[in-house]
């Protein structure tokens, strides 16, 4: 048997190997990585340059462009895509590849700022909900009834009323009760999550209430909020189409994807590029959302992380 | 459980009573009233208004509200003249509740037949398949669908009626023009939960037991990633049960959606009332419900629910 003497256990010297502290690489905050990773999906990336593309197109060409989207062409009334007009005309001659990039502005605004901050709203409310549970959740989850029992006429209504017409009310109106889904979602979500190993844990090693919330139940239900911020995306764009069209929201002759399409559905049996121009933007977006949507899941899962 | 159920039932009578006292005040504060017509005399007007009881301070028609309402009266529609609110529901829920049952069957099972068909098969061509279903089932707005399926299933093909509501052939078009935005969100969001499940170590051990691949994807897989589906399926039943505005006036089926929005618009506040408390019992009784599946799919839930009562 070995002798054991005293200085066996004297405490090990820092550094005692030439490089044994030195960090290998530089370590990745969550969202470096996340991002490094984005990066290297190729199909996100595309679905994220798409995206980019129709941001920039939709700022850059209504200011750039000499024809104007209310100014009407009286000669090609109907007109299908020629040299002249790109995208063919509507039924009053007004140029669509100019409406298609004015409607841009409106309904990529509405879409993404709607979408992303009713996920915000309700990734906190759902969250805290379905975490703590017992009398506050139901406190809560009441309320989320109540609010989605109001018909979302009357609130578009009163909004406009408050503050006016225009896409900032729009978006505010949403937001009042957009909220509600996503939090449902989550809550439903923190309540099967928070009885997990890693929660308790992390509670064990004196991680705060909060702490657990944002480090732990939030990034693990990243895949469905971002499934869900997609979903709402053109569930947005549709609803100021409706808005808009029983002439709450945007007005004549202003103009969004969900408006064209609305009016395009009309006469698409003898000018179906009306129909046609916008429900291809509406899907290609969703395309590039769903797969930016896909990849940033992958990306931003904790159980992926390497 | 039976002491959670009873708790429950009080505490949804609550939330209604609430709702019902929101919508309320709302409604009143929207601008305009019910009775501007040109064609009604004065006379006629004052008659209208002492028959409807706006004469009277508001908190004093809030309480006579309340009083009829909980003898089950909702008033008379102001409107459609002298037709009780009750009746309009009792005349046209059937036919939205027929259209919605149809739909959402249809919406379920393609849904997550989808969603998880995709989720196994990631990257794959079956997941593409349902990529391109989910995002034209979303980017097609109700409106559209409707059209095209008339278009090419009436006008084109002949091979279906072009609308009304007359037996099962007159099902078809509109059911799947209705459950077309509801499969696509379901099958996203069954993608998307069975694919935070597929990497769990308890997969893992039911692979290694050398489970059947029917019995790991159904018993552990959907099993544990169905529960954003029920959350889901909650409100959304209560809003496709009690009917759609667009799809069935694009379809003339004589269902309950056109109120919803006639009522507001033409300030018809015991119309807009009585159908928000009818919405409002759906969605109450289906969030019911579906926190009582969430007990059933995950018994971790249930048994902290009990330390919390």
């Amino acid at each position: 048997m070995r002798e054991i003497s005293r200085d066996m256990f004297a405490p090990a010297a820092r550094n005692a190997s030439p490089d044994g502290g030195a960090v290998v690489r530089p370590s990745l905050s969550y969202w470096q990585d996340a991002w490094r990773r984005l990066c290297k999906n190729r199909v996100a990336s595309l679905g994220l340059l798409i995206l980019a593309a129709y941001v920039i197109m939709a700022i850059a060409i209504p200011m750039l462009s000499d024809t104007d989207y209310r100014s009407i062409d009286a000669d090609s009334i109907d007109s299908p895509p020629t040299a002249a007009h790109w995208f063919g005309t509507d039924t009053l001659g007004r140029d669509m590849w100019a409406r298609t990039w004015a409607g841009a502005r409106v309904s990529l605004s509405i879409g993404i700022l709607a979408a992303t901050i009713n996920a915000i709203i309700g990734v906190i409310i759902g969250g805290v909900s379905g975490y703590f549970g017992g009398k506050l959740d139901m406190a809560v989850m009441r309320l989320l009834d109540v609010v989605s029992g109001i018909p979302y006429l009357i609130v578009a209504i009163l909004v406009m009323v408050v503050l006016g017409e225009g896409i900032t009310p729009l978006i505010i109106a949403m937001i009042t009760i957009g909220w509600v889904g996503s939090a449902r979602l989550v809550r439903g979500q923190a309540l099967q999550l928070k009885n997990q190993e890693y929660v308790l844990a992390a509670k064990k090693l004196g991680a705060s209430h909060a702490r657990i919330i944002i480090c732990h139940l939030i990034p693990n239900t990243m895949g469905l909020i971002l499934t869900n911020v997609t979903m709402a995306v053109p569930y947005s764009i549709f609803t100021e189409a409706f808005l808009s069209y029983i002439g709450l929201g945007v007005q004549p002759p202003g103009v969004s994807w969900g408006l064209l399409a609305r009016y395009g559905s009309q006469s698409f049996r003898f000018a179906p590029w009306q129909l046609f121009i916008p429900s291809f933007f509406i899907g290609t977006t969703m395309l590039s959302l769903y797969l930016l949507g896909d990849g940033l899941r992958d990306a931003l899962d904790p159980k992926l992380r390497n | 459980m039976l002491r959670y159920i009873l708790k429950r039932l009080v505490i949804s009578f609550f939330t209604v009573m609430v709702l019902v006292t929101v919508v309320f005040f709302l409604v009143r504060a929207m601008p305009g009233e019910p009775f501007l017509s040109d064609k009604l005399t004065p006379e006629i007007r004052e008659n209208m208004v002492r028959y409807y009881g706006f004469d009277k301070p508001l908190y004093v028609q809030y309480f006579t509200y309340i009083k009829n309402l909980l003898r089950g009266d909702l008033g008379v529609s102001m409107h459609y003249h002298g037709i009780p609110v009750t009746q309009i529901i009792r005349d046209s829920f059937p036919y939205s509740a027929s259209l919605g049952i149809r739909a959402l069957i249809v919406a379920i099972f393609a849904g997550i037949t989808l969603g998880v068909a995709s989720a196994l098969n990631r990257g794959r061509f079956l997941d593409y398949c349902c990529i391109i279903v989910a995002v034209l089932g979303v980017s097609l707005p109700d409106f559209v669908t409707g059209y095209l399926l008339q278009y090419v299933f009436s006008i084109k093909l002949k091979l279906l009626p072009i609308a009304m509501w007359r037996g099962f052939k007159y099902t078809v078009l509109p059911t799947f023009a209705l459950s077309f935005y509801t499969t696509a969100l379901l099958a996203r969001i069954t993608r998307a939960s069975m694919l935070e499940v597929t990497n769990q170590d308890y997969i893992k051990v039911a692979k290694a037991k050398g489970l059947g691949v029917f019995q790991i994807v159904v018993r552990h897989e959907l099993r544990n990633a169905i529960l954003p589906v029920i959350t889901i399926l909650g409100p959304v039943t209560a809003a496709i049960l009690t009917g759609t505005f667009i799809i069935e006036s694009i379809y003339a089926i004589p269902g309950m959606g056109k109120f919803y929005v006639s009522g507001i618009q033409n300030l018809d506040y015991s119309q807009v009332l009585g159908l928000t408390l009818f919405y409002g019992i759906f969605i109450v009784i289906a969030n019911f419900v579906v926190d009582i599946l969430y007990g059933f799919v995950d018994p971790r839930i249930r048994a902290d629910r009990r330390d919390a009562s």
